[in-house]
């Protein structure tokens, strides 16, 4: 059992009320997934070339101050750091394999959660509680987010194998649910030089559908194919610079509900954790029916 | 009375407007109903449903509204006694299972297995179920006045469900004794395995399951379907209704099949 939580507000001036009113329902959903949680909030994409990558250090004390000045020197290139106890988000100008390549050089222990413009990433293992006050959760804005809270099923509870889960840049999934053939899509995809970092269930959803979206699907056209080659019980749900996509398989044995106001799309594995949010009693509130793709898109005047 | 067809979505698109009152069934008191609002009484659920159990009726309550359900799992389960109990909002999973006697109205969607093997009284839903409504019921009236999702009576034992909008795949899945009655459309799978259960859907049907077949309406369907339509608040013509019933060819052994042993 796990929890998954997703919100996209749909006018800038709410942008600030994300996280207060996200972090809650992350929380509540700590009940179906005590293990370890994750949040992945999108905000204004940064320009000018630059990206952002979300990095974890673990138990490892990082002077993310020295990382800064280290990157910005050897690198010849602008790098910021915002930094949340053991997570960081830095942005670059740097080339992205270049970052990496310095990253892997410099400081081997870190670990590189996400890349993209949008993109900031949180996950570790604890209580979603835990998690959402150590990185404040309540203060994070942005114009979407989704978050998971894990009760780990088939295999090791690790802050590696937290959810949410990322291919390429400005890209995540989470899942409720378990997967039958996630080794025979790995397999598939290692064959065309798609490297993995877990033996995660999960993570072979993600690559599966970062792959064709790659190859120039759109996330709506990669989940049909997904839906084809996706063996198994899941409730989808991810985000992309600009989107919210929800899908569960034919079964539908992993529960989904949404709200809707003009507000806000709200999802949750359970309506308990949306109870709190403003308007929710005159909300359009559904449960999302098997093997549909659900998309909702952030307004262009808030993709920035 | 039409309704769109949206498998599995839980929202309707016309409102249910039930043609008799809502409330029937157990007697009810003319006491002042006692409020318990679980946003602010200590003890949650728990609490709720311990006083409900073994103090209520020793209380003098015969009614009461449950204020600020907010989703939350188990409210109003395993009553025995004659009580009337109103939820004012949305309920989440099992909310009313095991019921016996009592009257649960809620005012709002519920989530999974709601009245789940609710024994005898009445269980209403004013909005929509999710799955598994009714789950081994053994007897009394569930009446979902809107949707409700996959597997709706699922092992049905002898409990009556009638459902104002459509059902989700699967419903009515290895059900053996009971009604399921759908004024909307039934999705995929409908009464797959079905036994001594009896199926009635006004709607569209997409896919009966593996040994459930459409059956001639008798003088007893009507019959049966007039009465459990009006205590549901439903002003739908019997007549209009098909039948589902079981094919029993999945009931034995057969001779054909000693091949495969």
């Amino acid at each position: 059992m796990c929890g998954i939580v997703g919100l996209l507000v749909k006018r800038p001036a709410l942008r600030d009320s994300l996280g207060a009113w996200l972090s809650p329902m992350l929380i509540c959903m700590g009940d179906r997934g005590p293990d370890s949680a994750g949040l992945a909030v999108f905000s204004d994409p940064v320009g000018d070339g630059r990206r952002r990558f979300s990095l974890y250090a673990g138990q490892v004390q990082v002077d993310w101050l020295q990382l800064e000045q280290s990157a910005r020197r050897e690198l010849g290139q602008s790098v910021e750091i915002h930094a949340r106890h053991n997570h960081a988000v830095l942005t670059t100008s740097a080339d992205v394999d270049r970052l990496r390549g310095w990253l892997a050089e410099r400081y081997p222990s870190l670990h590189l959660l996400s890349v993209g413009r949008s993109i900031d990433l949180y996950k570790d293992t604890g209580h979603p509680r835990e998690l959402a006050d150590r990185y404040a959760f309540g203060r994070l804005s942005g114009t979407h987010a989704v978050g998971h809270t894990r009760m780990a099923t088939e295999s090791a509870v690790t802050p590696a194998h937290a959810h949410p889960f990322t291919a390429g840049e400005d890209f995540c999934l989470v899942h409720n649910g378990s997967l039958s053939n996630p080794n025979s899509i790995r397999r598939k995809l290692e064959k065309r030089g798609i490297r993995f970092e877990t033996d995660n269930d999960t993570e072979a959803a993600c690559r599966f559908l970062e792959w064709r979206m790659s190859e120039g699907d759109s996330l709506e056209a990669a989940l049909e194919k997904g839906l084809v080659e996706l063996d198994g019980f899941f409730t989808l749900l991810m985000a992309t610079g600009d989107k919210l996509v929800l899908v569960r398989d034919a079964f539908a044995c992993k529960p989904a509900v949404a709200a809707e106001t003009d507000d806000y799309v709200a999802i949750s594995s359970e309506f308990r954790s949306l109870a709190h949010l403003p308007g929710i009693r005159d909300a359009e509130i559904f449960e999302p029916g098997p093997e549909r793709i659900y998309s909702w898109t952030v307004s262009p005047s808030l993709a920035g | 009375m039409d309704r769109v067809a949206e498998s599995g979505r839980m929202t309707t698109r016309n409102p249910i407007s039930p043609a008799a009152p809502a409330v029937s069934g157990p007697s009810r008191s003319e006491s002042a109903p006692i409020d318990w609002d679980l946003a602010r009484k200590a003890g949650g659920v728990r609490a709720l449903n311990q006083w409900l159990h073994h103090d209520a009726s020793r209380d003098g309550a015969s009614t009461i509204r449950v204020l600020n359900p907010d989703g939350q799992h188990h409210i109003a389960a395993g009553l025995n006694a004659p009580l009337h109990v109103e939820i004012a909002g949305h309920a989440g999973y099992f909310v009313a299972g095991m019921n016996q006697q009592a009257e649960v109205v809620v005012q709002g969607n519920v989530g999974w297995s709601v009245a789940e093997n609710m024994m005898s009284g009445i269980v209403r839903v004013k909005g929509c179920a999710s799955e598994c409504a009714g789950a081994s019921g053994h007897g009394g009236l569930l009446v979902i006045e809107e949707d409700a999702s996959s597997r709706c009576g699922i092992s049905l034992k002898g409990l009556d469900i009638v459902v104002g909008g459509s059902v989700g795949h699967m419903s009515a899945f290895m059900a053996q004794a009971g009604t399921l009655v759908v004024c909307g459309d039934a999705a995929h799978g409908l009464g797959d395995s079905l036994y001594e259960a009896v199926i009635y859907v006004r709607g569209t049907i997409h896919g009966l399951g593996t040994d459930a077949r459409e059956e001639p309406l008798g003088p007893t369907d009507i019959e049966k379907l007039t009465s459990l339509l009006g205590r549901a608040g439903f002003d739908y013509e019997p007549r209009t209704f098909k039948r589902i019933g079981s094919a029993r060819s999945l009931y034995h052994w057969h001779i054909d099949s000693s091949d495969a042993y």
